[in-house]
């Protein structure tokens, strides 16, 4: 306090008025608005341009040996083929998009559908491929999570995890079991240490494809 | 103010050091305990938070000191907030676009940085008391000594928990992980044992002082 006293123009017995306590606020608001406003819109493109590489890579790699997608929009409870600008993409977020992917020869690999579930800490968002012709989910990829690391992260990075939904058969349902007792093609090997997150991984995919699989068989037959 | 400093370099270079390790924000004054014990699970988590912790402490205080006579004291408070709450939303905007992995493991944690009382309670103390040059010294300090603080945890509690360093697995196969520690509770752990550990180093090094200051002061004890 004596150093504020010993300021020269603001003497401690005078109270600044009212007039310059708001224009000092107003001051730093607008110059804080500013800079708030410059560094959203230089880093707004960099970071969408990050999520749609990460989305377009992660299509790639839950649908093993497609070379091309296309993106599929839910209008009127029907799919519509849409043109994926990356415009279209980011307008689009509220409706619902899934993607059918295609190989070198220009036939069908499977669908990537994106889906979440709650799992240890928050929701898990990922995304994965499901052939409709196998009636298989064949990758997965988790796209966010806030799972414990070290533990239920391992969704993520384990290989063997990550192994079951290379040929998993959707019918007549998922099901979670203790590592090391797979034994049928629809079980899904839980990961030591980290069941909530597994079971919650097996039930975001159980939820897409209770989502989108109806769908998926009619936009077939419509196109076929 | 302007108080003609003897040496003004030494200043400056004693106002730097103490931070890191006398008056170290962590260890001594435990302050900032929230992203502390929260995103130091990892060696890289606590790498980003020191740095981002950093980055917001230093433009903070060189604008509170910048502007130190020119904002009245009555709404000091409300302008420390805004200036810290803008270069907080900054960071968050430059981590999302720079390093989007580190940016979602850290989650809500970098908009917390605008409550951490480190940052708050530099610009009380020190930054809006003194020049520029001295507020700097002292923010650097400080946050280089935060930034010390939880990345020591942080190598700790990932090679005990995760078995490796920097996401670099450390020992073989045969390892174990002591998950605990990459928990919360591995937070509390940590940091009460090198709370234990600095507050021992501190009681020796007073004693050692004062050993040397108090043989003159036993011999004359003997006389009474």
């Amino acid at each position: 306090m004596t150093e504020v006293a010993e300021k020269r123009k603001v003497p401690a017995e005078e109270e600044p008025s009212s007039f310059r306590l708001i224009i000092t606020l107003g001051v730093i608001g607008f110059f804080s608005g500013v800079i708030l406003v410059s560094s959203f819109l230089y880093t707004r493109p960099i970071i969408e341009q990050h999520r749609a590489e990460a989305l377009r890579a992660a299509i790639y790699e839950v649908l093993p040996g497609t070379s091309r997608f296309e993106t599929l929009e839910l209008r009127d409870g029907q799919l519509v083929k849409v043109e994926a600008t990356e415009e279209t993409q980011a307008a689009n977020e509220a409706a619902p998009q899934i993607y059918a992917g295609y190989n070198d020869s220009n036939e069908l690999t499977g669908f990537a559908i994106s889906s979440e579930e709650a799992g240890y800490q928050d929701l898990i968002v990922g995304i994965f491929g499901y052939d409709p012709q196998k009636e298989q989910v064949v990758g997965f990829k988790v796209l966010e999570s806030k799972e414990t690391p070290g533990l239920g992260d391992k969704i993520m990075k384990d290989e063997d995890f990550q192994a079951n939904f290379h040929s998993l058969a959707v019918d007549p349902q998922i099901v979670v079991v203790p590592n090391g007792e797979k034994t049928q093609d629809n079980q899904v090997e839980a990961i030591t240490g980290a069941t909530i997150s597994s079971k919650a991984v097996a039930g975001l995919v159980e939820k897409g494809l209770a989502e989108w699989r109806p769908l998926i068989e009619e936009y077939l037959k419509t196109k076929s | 103010m302007n108080h003609p400093a003897p040496s003004n370099n030494g200043r400056t270079a004693e106002e730097f050091l103490k931070g890191i390790w006398r008056e170290n924000p962590v260890f001594v004054a435990v302050l900032g305990m929230c992203p502390v014990l929260a995103v130091t699970n990892t060696a890289v988590n606590s790498l980003a938070m020191g740095l981002a912790t950093m980055f917001v402490l230093v433009f903070s205080s060189l604008l509170v000191s910048l502007f130190r006579k020119l904002i009245p004291k009555q709404v000091r408070i409300t302008a420390f907030i805004i200036i810290i709450a803008t270069f907080v939303t900054v960071v968050d905007f430059m981590l999302a676009a720079i390093v989007p992995q580190v940016h979602k493991e850290l989650g809500a944690f970098i908009a917390l940085i605008v409550v951490n009382c480190l940052i708050l309670g530099r610009q009380e103390s020190f930054a809006s008391k003194n020049p520029v040059g001295l507020a700097l010294a002292d923010a650097l300090g400080m946050s280089v000594g935060f930034a010390f603080a939880l990345l020591c945890i942080g190598v700790i509690r990932e090679i005990l928990g995760n078995g490796a360093l920097f996401g670099f697995p450390l020992f073989g196969e045969g390892f174990e992980p002591w998950v605990v520690m990459i928990l919360p509770p591995g937070g509390f752990f940590t940091l009460g044992f090198l709370l234990l550990l600095f507050n021992w180093l501190q009681k020796r090094r007073r004693a050692r002082t004062e050993e040397s200051l108090g043989t003159e002061y036993e011999r004359a004890r003997e006389y009474l």
